[in-house]
């Protein structure tokens, strides 16, 4: 076959495939009330979208067909269809709801009550809370583990992570970290746990066989006081070679090998960095900064920051939803 | 003249200059001292390790180091370009200078040829500072290296053909040392070399048009940005008209009658 011939059958099939939507980047904009849109082909925001008081917790449904987002004033979560391209419907959550996590069965959705010292279950098919655990006081982060059998909650003023059986609803043991956790990530292996201490400045990473703590890091970057350095969102990439640690109003991320723990380097990104979110093949994270208002982009190959999209105001949380 | 005499000329001035480099290396090498004391311990000693607001043509936020090397980048121009000017006025008596005014070729072709040369010699330093400072983390993208060289070459020829108008026209600099308190540091000092512009705004309107005005504060913010790969068409095209401005007027004020050095014999008397 020649060359012309295969160029016409490419251009063909090129021509025949549905529209496609490229990779956008979804921010929750807590003082603004809305989302901003970012398209990662051109790392531009390209659209705004207004949803409920206080914005916070953002996720993707397994299916990558809806949003879940956390209306922490509006005590609601907020579901918006991405085909549809707006909010179609609200969850019961309980009161101030503001990070959740969502099943691999893509039905339970478990949202921390930061006031009420509960973890909420919700069906996202029936709308029906199956049920309510008591945790410690303010809880905050929360994880389900990938195989579904745990979820974990993290309460800041107790300092300790609760670990949910999802079975029956019951705490199995509660274990404690340093000062403030805020938030927990699995590894996507699942044989391992980290949980961000704030206040205490650590990482704590915890074998989730065995329920012992691995490892506990810690963070020093030259020139920057250790009291700024308060760690709060974590990515791990699926391949269990890195973990990146936002520390806060340090301005840095810190980049960790997550087979070794060790920190290899600190990430210079806005003011006051939050959470984070990988695109599709994980080549890029972006990073939530509230103070700047502003998302920054890490190359993960060369572990570089690339840019500094201007968004809302405190943005807090970040999802990507990949090419339709 | 044919081209090819233009071009004897231009080739043999420029190995003349790379000479001239290699005999005196331990002197250009001091001359990277002063930049990497900036960058080492200045900038270290700003502490601005939370982050330099973002400000074209970066794209994020930026440490102090990095801010300051295309400053840097400026003012070892700047320093050589002023000092070989200098040196054009004040050695043409003697020596190499001499030499090359016999010539038969146009003045402003010889002296636009020995500033091009200079310059090229600075830009070499300029290139080993860039390399030192990737050990302090300021890596540009890789392209950037080849297209700040247009840049660096257009600084050299401004403030070299400014050096040359300088000792030609104001007979009371006769030492380095006057022109490096009357010119170079305030040149250096009122541009966008170490603050940007907006902090010179903060501190005063006046300040900032002092800045604003000064023709070194364009050609380090054409080297910044061509360093990012960026285009800033503003600083490009004051430096370029600048450059061409004092370049005619250096040629064309260019006696070496006019001025003499204190105690020194006229060549004609």
């Amino acid at each position: 076959m020649n060359r012309a011939c295969k160029h016409l059958i490419a251009l063909a099939l090129v021509a025949m495939s549905p529209i496609t939507r490229a990779e956008m980047a979804y921010v929750t904009n807590e003082k603004d009330n809305n989302l901003s849109v970012i398209d990662m082909d051109s790392l531009t925001v390209v659209d705004t979208i207004p949803v409920g008081q206080r914005p916070r917790g953002i996720l993707l449904s397994k299916d990558h067909s809806r949003l879940y987002i956390c209306a922490s004033d509006s005590d609601t979560v907020q579901v918006f269809d991405l085909k549809a391209g707006k909010i179609v419907d609200t969850l019961p959550s309980g009161e101030d709801p503001e990070q959740f996590a969502l099943h691999p069965d893509n039905k339970h959705l478990y949202i921390a009550n930061e006031n009420d010292a509960v973890v909420t279950v919700v069906n996202v098919d029936s709308k029906v809370v199956e049920a309510q655990i008591d945790v410690g006081v303010e809880p905050e982060g929360m994880a389900v583990s990938p195989d579904g059998r745990w979820a974990v909650a993290t309460s800041e003023t107790s300092s300790m992570l609760h670990w949910i059986d999802t079975a029956s609803y019951k705490i199995t043991k509660n274990f404690v970290v340093d000062q403030r956790p805020r938030h927990v990530e699995f590894s996507k292996d699942g044989k391992t746990l980290w949980a961000s201490s704030e206040i205490g400045g650590t990482v704590t990473i915890v074998d989730t066989d065995a329920l012992k703590e691995i490892k506990k890091l810690s963070f020093h970057i030259r020139g920057v006081n250790p009291d700024k350095i308060q760690p709060v969102g974590i990515a791990l990439t699926s391949d269990g070679r890195y973990a990146f640690v936002a520390l806060g109003p340090a301005n840095h991320v810190a980049v960790v090998d997550a087979r070794t723990y060790e920190v290899l380097d600190y990430l210079l990104v806005g003011k006051r960095v939050w959470h984070m979110a990988f695109n599709h093949d994980e080549s890029e994270l972006l990073t939530t900064n509230g103070v700047s208002g502003d998302v920054s982009v890490i190359d993960v190959n060369a572990l570089k920051v690339t840019k500094s999209i201007k968004v809302g105001r405190y943005p807090w949380g970040v999802v990507v939803v990949p090419d339709a | 003249m044919r081209p090819v005499h233009y071009w004897h000329c231009f080739v043999g001035i420029q190995t003349r200059e790379w000479l001239r480099f290699w005999q005196q290396r331990t002197r250009f090498a001091s001359a990277l001292v002063r930049p990497l004391l900036w960058l080492v311990v200045f900038a270290a000693g700003f502490r601005a390790a939370l982050g330099v607001s973002i400000i074209p043509p970066y794209q994020t936020y930026i440490t102090y180091e990095t801010y300051i090397v295309p400053g840097l980048c400026g003012m070892i121009v700047l320093f050589n370009s002023m000092q070989g000017a200098l040196s054009m006025v004040y050695d043409r008596e003697l020596g190499s200078m001499r030499v090359l005014l016999m010539s038969p070729l146009p003045r402003p072709f010889l002296l636009v040829t020995k500033l091009l040369a200079m310059g090229v010699v600075s830009i070499g330093q300029v290139y080993i500072f860039l390399l030192v400072a990737r050990l302090f983390d300021v890596e540009p993208p890789a392209w950037g290296y080849l297209a700040v060289f247009p840049a660096l070459l257009m600084a050299a020829l401004m403030l070299g053909a400014l050096g040359l108008l300088i000792a030609t026209w104001v007979k009371q600099l006769e030492n380095f040392a006057g022109v490096m308190n009357f010119v170079i540091f305030p040149m250096f000092f009122l541009s966008s070399a170490l603050y940007p512009l907006w902090k010179m705004q903060e501190a005063g309107p006046w300040l900032y048009w002092l800045c604003q005005l000064n023709p070194f504060t364009h050609a380090v913010e054409a080297i910044r940005f061509s360093l990012y790969l960026q285009w800033n068409g503003t600083a490009v095209g004051i430096t370029g008209a600048v450059t061409l401005v004092l370049a005619a007027l250096a040629t064309a004020g260019f006696r070496p009658q006019r001025t003499r050095i204190l105690g020194a014999r006229p060549a004609n008397g």
